[in-house]
């Protein structure tokens, strides 16, 4: 067992943690979002969705324990590699210019990863834990809380940093995990891109979408 | 077209028994553009001599941009604006007249000051005496090249040992790391068959050196490989990475 632990705790270690967890979250919010989108297509198809999820008892249960665990990980990670990289250069430059790598996405990391923590709180405050009964149900508690117009702000906030996030977390994990090959690294840029986009449109689209018509 | 120039150069001052430095103005007149930056920093301390004042401390050596001493950080760009190409290969026809150029020393903790321009980079000569090496002898060129590899291969080893080791690609990562450096080293010498037989040893310890000596983590913003003199892509770091999880489960 020692050498697992110490090869987590190198600089590589640390950085595979980070991608491991980091691709673990970018699988559940694919999933979160599809099953989201089904507020588009009304109340009962929500309700329908949420019902099927509740029936996958025990297995929704691993998950959010396996999601626990790597939230603790990436975010408990992610600050210390912060710590650790601000250190590494005690007296900063009085002129710093991009060669044209870094954009961002890549740029801001940590800040748009702790947008995402504080926002993670309140959104597990409104929804996971919100009283529901058979007249209230987890329907309306969704619209209640987005005919608010500052929850739609909030929401379009988080959106948008999570897109950030994803712009360069997505092929990083990548090259983090040693997989970069001219054959496959500029479609995973791409396909990045693109997933960034749809996930920042279709959770800030729900938000909105919501306060418009509910 | 050889032409004049005028310059104000913003140089860091420091002194080895100083941990604090500071920035210094100085005036670069009539600058032959056909000069390299360090021959226009050459000018510069023979009128700083002539004035008796102490000239500006920089390494150098070669001058032909292949043995890696050179290097400032000019206008916030390791090596300067021009892409691929050493401090003292920039040629000052790549700035305007009366133009302000701020110079700078590498920065990262893990290459302290030891006088204005001129940093310790020692911490990478330690990374390599930790395994960049091998330790069997391959002969002369004939018994070496008795083992065929591919060219792809070939290329791949060749762009990596292009690295000539000035510690740009530290000095350019916002993070101060030095994958790029430890990843060509461990990509030089273990794509190629002689440096194979020690490859899991080397990658263990050069990046437990590494991580030893105070370099930062590397966040794939990939400003090292944008600035490296040598254009030395990180997928040497992906390589790296790789290798190093293969020796950690073997
Ligand atoms: C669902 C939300 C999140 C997703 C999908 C996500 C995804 C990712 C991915 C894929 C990476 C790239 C890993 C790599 O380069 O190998 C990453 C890096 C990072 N994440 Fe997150 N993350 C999320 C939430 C957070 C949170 C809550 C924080 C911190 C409070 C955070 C902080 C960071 C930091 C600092 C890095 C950069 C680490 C480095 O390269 O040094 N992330 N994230
Ligand atoms: S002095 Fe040798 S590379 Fe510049």
């Amino acid at each position: 067992m020692n050498w697992f632990i110490e090869t987590f705790r190198t600089s590589i270690g640390k950085k595979l943690l980070m991608a491991i967890t980091g691709l673990g979250f970018l699988g559940f919010i694919a999933m979160h979002l599809m099953g989201n989108l089904t507020l588009f297509a009304g109340r009962d198809a929500f309700l329908a969705y949420v019902e099927a999820l509740h029936g996958l008892e025990a297995f929704i249960l691993v998950a959010e324990i396996g999601l626990l665990v790597f939230a603790i990980i990436h975010v408990f990670m992610g600050l210390t590699l912060y710590l650790a990289n601000n250190n590494a250069r005690k007296v900063r430059y009085a002129v710093q210019k991009s060669g044209g790598g870094r954009n961002i996405g890549s740029a801001t990391m940590p800040y748009t990863g702790l947008v995402i923590l504080l926002f993670l709180i309140l959104h597990l405050n409104n929804f996971s834990f919100a009283d529901v009964s058979d007249d209230r149900t987890i329907y309306e508690v969704v619209t209640a809380t987005f005919a608010s117009l500052g929850y739609v702000v909030i929401y379009l906030v988080a959106a948008v940093a999570l897109a950030i996030h994803i712009r360069h977390g997505f092929w990083s994990l990548f090259q983090s995990l040693g997989l970069n090959h001219d054959k496959y690294m500029p479609a995973i840029r791409k396909i990045g891109i693109a997933f960034a986009v749809v996930v920042g449109a279709g959770f800030a689209l729900i938000p909105i979408y919501l306060n418009l018509t509910v | 077209m050889t032409k004049n120039i005028n310059l104000t150069l913003k140089v860091w001052r420091q002194n080895r028994s100083r941990p604090k430095g500071g920035f210094e103005i100085y005036n670069a007149k009539d600058i032959s553009t056909d000069m390299s930056f360090l021959e226009m920093l050459d000018v510069v301390n023979e009128n700083l001599i002539v004035e008796k004042k102490e000239p500006i401390a920089f390494d150098h050596d070669c001058r032909e941009g292949i043995c890696g001493t050179c290097g400032a950080v000019v206008d916030g760009q390791a090596h300067g604006p021009q892409k691929e190409t050493t401090l003292c290969q920039l040629h000052m026809r790549h700035f305007k007249n009366n133009e302000t150029i701020v110079i700078e020393p590498w920065r990262a903790r893990a290459f302290p000051v030891v006088k204005d321009l001129v940093v310790d980079r020692g911490a990478l000569d330690e990374i390599i005496a930790a395994g960049g090496y091998i330790s069997a002898k391959t002969g002369g060129p004939q018994d070496a090249n008795n083992i065929l590899i591919g060219k792809e291969i070939a290329d791949e080893a060749f762009n990596a040992a292009a690295c000539i080791g000035c510690g740009a690609c530290v000095a350019a990562c916002p993070n101060a790391s030095a994958m790029l450096f430890v990843g060509a080293k461990i990509s030089h010498l273990g794509l190629l068959p002689q440096g194979r037989p020690e490859a899991k040893k080397r990658v263990m310890s050069m990046v437990r050196a590494m991580d030893r000596l105070g370099f930062g983590n590397c966040s794939n913003e990939t400003e090292c490989e944008i600035q490296c003199p040598k254009a030395i892509s990180i997928k040497n770091i992906a390589r790296m990475n790789r290798d190093f999880v293969k020796a950690s489960v073997s």
